[in-house]
This record gives C-alpha cells, sequence and structure tokens, in this order.
C-alpha cells in the first residue's frame, strides 16, 4: 500500500540539491527502504527480487558474450568455443549465462506457483498477474531464441520443429514461416535475426517488469494469509526486514546456481548441442530445454480431433496452456485468496503442480508406450484443473474463517498470538 | 512438515524427471576411474601428455581437432620449444604471397591443429561416406545419463567404445560391409575400423601400451580438450563456494538479528 511518499533523509548538501531538482534519492528512499511490505511474508516471497537479479545477471553477461559471438551460420559453433577457450574467463561467462537461462525459469516458475497457491492473481492484482504472464512469454522466447545461438545440432533442429509450428496457421502459415526464418529453412538469416531478437527481447523484459513493479506498489505485495493490510500494525519497511531476508535467500540462491556453474555446467543442457548444427542429419531426438518441456508435452500429445489434424490441434492447445493464465484470476472464482483458507484448493494445487511435472517427464521422452497415455492424461487434466476445478471449488468450496488480521494472526509473543488470552497454567 | 511437504515433493519430482535423460539403444558403458572426475578432480600431466602422442599419431590420421591450436598444448605441460617442435612436423598453408600464391610451410606454435583432410566431404569420401567427426568436444558431446550429472559420461562413453569392439558381432546381428561391430555404440554398426589396439604406439615415458593404457590416456586428453578450463573451473569454483557458504552464514544471522524483536 504506497503511503505518501518518502523523501530522503540526509544532511549531505550534494545530495538535497540534486534530490530537488531530480529526487532519485527519494524515490530510492521511498522504494526500497521506508516502503511498507505485510509483515508476514515467507521464503516463498523472496522469489521476486531474485527473479528481478537473474534477469540483470542474464543481461550483463549476455552483453559481454555478445561482443564474442558470431551470428553466421558457419562461424557461430566455433565463436562459443573461442570464448570458451581463449577469452578471458570467458567460460565463466558462458555457463553464468548458459544455466542463468534455467535458474531464471526456475526462479520464475517458483514465482508463478507462489502465486497461485496464495491466489496472489486476485482483485485488485489481476493486471499485475497478466503482466507477469506477459514476462513469462517473453522470457520462453527469448530463451528460445538464444538456445539457437551456439548453432549446435539441438539449437538447429529445436529452430526448425518450433518454427514449423507456424505452419500450421490456416491459409498463410507457409508464408509466414518463411518470412519468420528468412529463407524456407532454418539458416544462416535465420540465426541472424534470432540473434537480433534475443538482444532485443530482454530490454522489453525489463519494460514490462517496470509495469510489473507500478502494478505491484498499486496495492502492494499479496501474503500469504491473503487478506488485506489494515493498517502499519500489519507492515514492516522494506529495510532492513526484507532486504536482510531478500539476502539471505540470495545467498542460499547463489550457492546452488554456483554448484551448477562450477561444478556440473553442463546437466541442464543436451549433450547434442555440443555437436555442430547438420541440416543433413537429424538427432535421434529432438528435445527442448527442460523449461519447455511441459508445454512440448502438451504439443505432442493432442491426437486428431474430429477435422483437426494433431498438429494444429497441438499447436492450439500448447498457445491455450500458457492463454490460459492470463484468464486465471476470473477462471478462479472463490474470494480467499490464500489456499491455507481453502481446505480442497489446497490440494488440487499440489495436483496441478505433480501434473506440470508429469507432463514435463513425458516431454523429455520419445512418445510411445505409456508416454503417450500419461501425456494425454496430464494434458487433459491441465486444461480440467484451469477450466472445470477452479471455477467449481470456488463456489462449493467453504473456506475456513480469515482472521481478523494480518497483525493478530502472526504476532506471537512467547509462542501466543498477541491479544489472545494467556492459557492457565495447569 | 508442511514446510517440509513442498520440499520433497519438488525433489521426488525432480528424480523421476531426472530419469528422463537415460535413454539408450546400446548400453552404457562402464563407469571408469577419471583423475578429472569429481569436484576436485585434476588430469593427470603424464596421462595428458600420453594421451596426446596416441591422438597424434593415430586419431589425427582421420579426425580433426579444429577448435584447438598448437599453442594450447602448454595446458597439458609442453614448454615453448616442445610445443614448436611439435607444431613444425606438419605443414600448413599459407598465403597468398606477394606472387598472389598459396604455399606450404612449417607449422608454428599459433597454427590451428592441422585437418587431415581439406573438407568433410573429402573426409567423407575418403571414409566409406562416413566423415569423422571433429574431436574437439566430442566428450561433450557423447555425455548421457546420470553420469553427466558431474560432467561425466562423456569419457566412459569414448572409452566404452574405443575398448568395445568385438572381432565377430553376436549371433544373428546383420553387420553391413564396411562396418564394424561395436558394443557401446549406439546400432553397433561403427564405420570406424578398430583404431587402437595393444602397442599402437610406444608411449615416450615408458609406460606399457596397452590397449586399456591407450584409450585411457587419450579419453583424458579428449576430456582437456573439450574444456582446457576445467581444472580452472572446478578450482574457482570451490573458492566461490566456499565464499558463498561464509557470507549466506553471516547473512543469516544478520537476518535473526533483525527480526528478533518482530517475531
Amino acid at each position: 500500500m504506497a503511503g505518501t511518499p518518502s523523501t530522503v533523509r540526509t544532511n549531505n548538501k550534494l545530495v538535497r540539491w540534486i534530490d530537488r531538482r531530480l529526487p532519485l534519492f527519494s524515490f530510492a528512499q521511498d522504494a526500497m527502504i521506508d516502503y511498507p511490505e505485510p509483515r508476514n511474508l515467507n521464503y516463498w516471497w523472496n522469489f521476486g527480487s531474485l527473479a528481478g537479479l537473474m534477469l540483470v545477471i542474464m543481461i550483463v553477461t549476455g552483453v559481454f558474450l555478445a561482443m564474442q559471438y558470431t551470428p553466421d551460420s558457419n562461424l557461430a559453433f566455433n565463436s562459443v568455443e573461442r570464448v570458451m577457450r581463449d577469452v578471458n574467463y570467458g567460460w565463466l561467462l558462458r555457463y553464468i549465462h548458459m544455466n542463468g537461462a534455467s535458474f531464471f525459469f526456475i526462479v520464475v516458475y517458483i514465482h508463478i506457483f507462489r502465486g497461485m497457491y496464495y491466489g496472489s492473481y486476485k482483485e485488485p492484482r489481476e493486471l499485475l498477474w497478466m503482466l507477469g504472464v506477459v514476462i513469462l512469454l517473453l522470457m520462453m522466447a527469448t530463451a528460445f531464441f538464444g538456445y539457437v545461438l551456439p548453432w549446435g545440432q539441438m539449437s538447429f533442429w529445436g529452430a526448425t520443429v518450433i518454427t514449423n509450428l507456424f505452419s500450421v496457421i490456416p491459409v498463410v502459415g507457409k508464408t509466414v514461416l518463411t518470412w519468420l526464418l528468412g529463407g524456407y529453412a532454418v539458416g544462416g538469416p535465420t540465426l541472424a535475426r534470432f540473434f537480433s531478437l534475443h538482444y532485443l527481447l530482454p530490454f522489453v523484459i525489463v519494460g514490462v517488469v517496470g509495469l510489473h513493479l507500478i502494478a505491484l506498489r498499486q496495492h502492494g505485495s499479496n501474503n500469504p494469509l491473503g487478506i488485506a493490510v489494515k493498517g502499519p500494525q500489519d507492515e514492516l519497511p522494506f529495510h532492513p526486514y526484507y532486504t536482510i531476508k531478500d539476502l539471505f535467500g540470495l545467498g542460499v540462491f547463489l550457492i546452488i546456481y554456483a554448484l551448477f556453474v562450477f561444478e556440473m555446467p553442463n546437466v541442464l543442457g543436451d549433450a547434442a548441442n555440443y555437436i555442430p548444427a547438420n541440416p543433413l542429419q537429424t538427432p535421434p531426438e529432438i528435445v527442448p530445454e527442460w523449461y519447455l518441456l511441459p508445454f512440448y508435452a502438451i504439443l505432442r500429445s493432442v491426437p486428431d480431433i474430429l477435422f483437426i489434424p494433431s498438429k494444429l490441434a497441438g499447436a492450439i492447445c500448447l498457445a491455450g496452456s500458457i492463454l490460459i493464465l492470463f484468464l486465471l484470476p476470473w477462471l478462479d472464482t472463490s474470494r480467499v485468496r490464500s489456499a491455507y483458507f481453502r481446505p480442497i484448493y489446497k490440494w488440487v494445487f499440489w495436483l496441478i503442480v505433480i501434473d506440470v511435472f508429469a507432463l514435463g517427464t513425458v516431454g523429455a521422452h520419445r512418445p510411445e508406450g505409456w508416454y503417450i497415455v500419461i501425456g494425454r492424461i496430464a494434458t487433459l487434466y491441465y486444461f480440467f484443473h484451469f477450466l472445470i476445478l477452479l471455477p467449481f471449488i470456488g463456489w462449493f468450496e467453504r473456506p475456513l474463517p480469515l482472521p481478523e488480521s494480518i497483525s493478530a494472526a502472526v504476532t506471537r509473543k512467547n509462542g501466543v498470538p498477541v491479544g489472545a488470552a494467556p492459557a492457565e497454567p495447569r | 512438515m508442511r514446510r517440509l511437504f513442498p520440499a520433497a515433493l519438488g525433489a521426488a519430482l525432480l528424480l523421476c524427471a531426472g530419469g528422463a535423460w537415460a535413454q539408450e539403444d546400446a548400453p552404457d558403458a562402464p563407469h571408469q576411474d577419471w583423475s578429472f572426475a569429481g569436484v576436485l578432480g585434476t588430469f593427470d600431466p603424464g596421462s595428458l601428455q600420453r594421451g596426446f602422442q596416441v591422438y597424434n599419431e593415430v586419431c589425427s590420421n582421420c579426425h580433426s581437432m579444429n577448435q584447438l591450436h598448437y599453442r594450447d598444448l602448454a595446458g597439458i605441460g609442453f614448454d615453448t620449444a616442445e610445443i614448436a617442435a611439435i607444431a613444425a612436423q606438419k605443414q600448413v598453408q599459407d598465403g597468398p604471397n606477394d606472387q598472389g600464391q598459396m604455399f606450404m610451410r612449417a607449422g608454428k606454435s599459433s597454427d590451428g591443429f592441422v585437418a587431415p583432410f581439406a573438407n568433410a566431404q573429402a573426409a567423407a569420401a575418403a571414409n566409406g561416406g562416413a566423415a569423422p567427426p571433429d574431436l574437439s568436444v566430442i566428450v561433450k558431446a557423447r555425455g548421457k545419463g546420470l553420469e553427466y550429472l558431474w560432467g561425466m559420461g562423456g569419457p566412459d562413453y569414448v572409452y566404452g567404445v574405443l575398448n568395445g569392439f568385438q572381432d565377430k558381432p553376436p549371433a544373428g546381428f546383420n553387420l553391413p560391409q564396411g562396418k564394424y561391430y561395436n558394443e557401446y555404440f549406439s546400432g553397433h554398426a561403427i564405420s570406424m575400423p578398430p583404431p587402437l589396439a595393444d602397442g599402437t604406439v610406444q608411449f615416450q615415458d615408458g609406460t606399457k601400451s596397452t590397449l586399456p593404457q591407450e584409450a585411457h590416456d587419450v579419453v583424458t586428453f579428449l576430456t582437456w580438450a573439450a574444456e582446457p578450463k576445467m581444472e580452472d573451473r572446478k578450482r574457482t569454483g570451490a573458492k566461490v563456494i566456499i565464499f558463498l557458504l561464509a557470507m549466506t552464514g553471516v547473512l543469516y544471522g544478520a537476518k535473526r538479528k533483525v527480526w528478533k524483536d518482530v517475531h
């Protein structure tokens, strides 16, 4: 809840002189020091700031990598290897960037699931949520373009498979595909434009993140109880409480991130991407990066439906699986935000988590045998969850009584909520 | 318990998803002991130089290593004079000169490894239609299975293929003309004839050149070649992680202190 803007508190004449003309210091004071947050945010709320940090890490490492990279289909693979071998700390930059993509998605997926568990998308934060979905879409596009750049086998064939999806568009599909690729197949012109877009989109993301933050500040963060802040007793200033909590969380996150960057930097990637792209040789399996596997599984799981061929139906479901998130604030009809007070939704939430993991597993395997069956069931359940379960649960579920206020629920003295009568000694 | 549940669920789901990468149509090559495995693994310098000798005398007749330069051999312990001598044994095309002619000259340490064939087509033509792959990052390109979790899998596989040739394919296996049966190669029919045998090279350091020894050494060399900065990476990583652990510990203490009066 944004109160009156603070002004910077300082006796430094230069700071005051600048601040009177360009209120940068006051803005920082307002946004990062005095900014009131609900006092009961748990560690799941760390992932927003972590996502912001990952965006910065990706842009910074990416800018330096771009100085050494050559977007030419004959030179791209070698230029990446040159970064690994001859550029000072090039291996570090590249592994931070490469694993950073994975960790960016880990952080953002946790951030999204957190929003789903605590109902952060509900009134009045619908646009905040929808901007988040826009960021997710932009991230997926950026990651896809980025994965093509090393011009390995998986880069090339992944690009071929995914761009081919556009050919299912009726009538104009083929034309659109040629226009996107800059030719009739993935090749040099495709690589050049993907590099250009890969450099552009992160800055678009920065812009949308700005809007996301403006929308966030309008009503402040949601919280684990999902009830509105009622007054200053429910809040804490961002600094020092959440700065230190975010920093500690950042430390834990960086340890795990560093383990991957330094000890197993290639685990999350596909070995086949260390084979230079060869348009004449299709790899035995074409798999996207792990963070796109659930959506890839949806794409492949859909059979022919009536007169719609499975390729088109799959592409529609793939698009729908993400676009449906835009409607989430209205599909979930419950007026209670936090799953904490929703005895049925609390379990249904974990089912959709399991469902997404099941889809991810299916996406990593050849579509044969049980994987086809599981893939279809999991795809059906995904849409069933959003289109049927969520609206109906909202109508039938009897939520638990909500606490009066955040402070009443969480402030305890000696383990007893403040204001509660002390237990009688026996 | 309530807090543990999401973590436990996540771990369980990750494990079943992790199995996703373990796919095969040939058995996984048995795991070998590698000095460079593990968090602080380093390359065995003797093995690296013997491995280079195997590559230089045997593999390089068919396989290029386009990402490497002779100067890189400093990373496996050769000194400047030795590297210059190794490079000088090769003939490199240079030019054009003042007359506009290309000419051949002895290699220099700044040259890239000389490839055995002029181009991929020439390589394929000379090898029954299958161009021998470049070996620069072959170890990284062949990683698979959960062993890959530690950046491994690739070395085991290459070692397995080098040792996995069988004179006679199992009964019922239809081996195409001009192919060789290999236990660990996908599909078992490989175009490469068995490249190594006992005594294929004479190691300069006196090590007995058995087939397993040659294979072990050349795989060590190829693993180094796939990522010459690996030792650097692991050493830096150890320092970074120790620092992060200490920093996070301090931050945790600070967090507890700041929040003490709020809880």
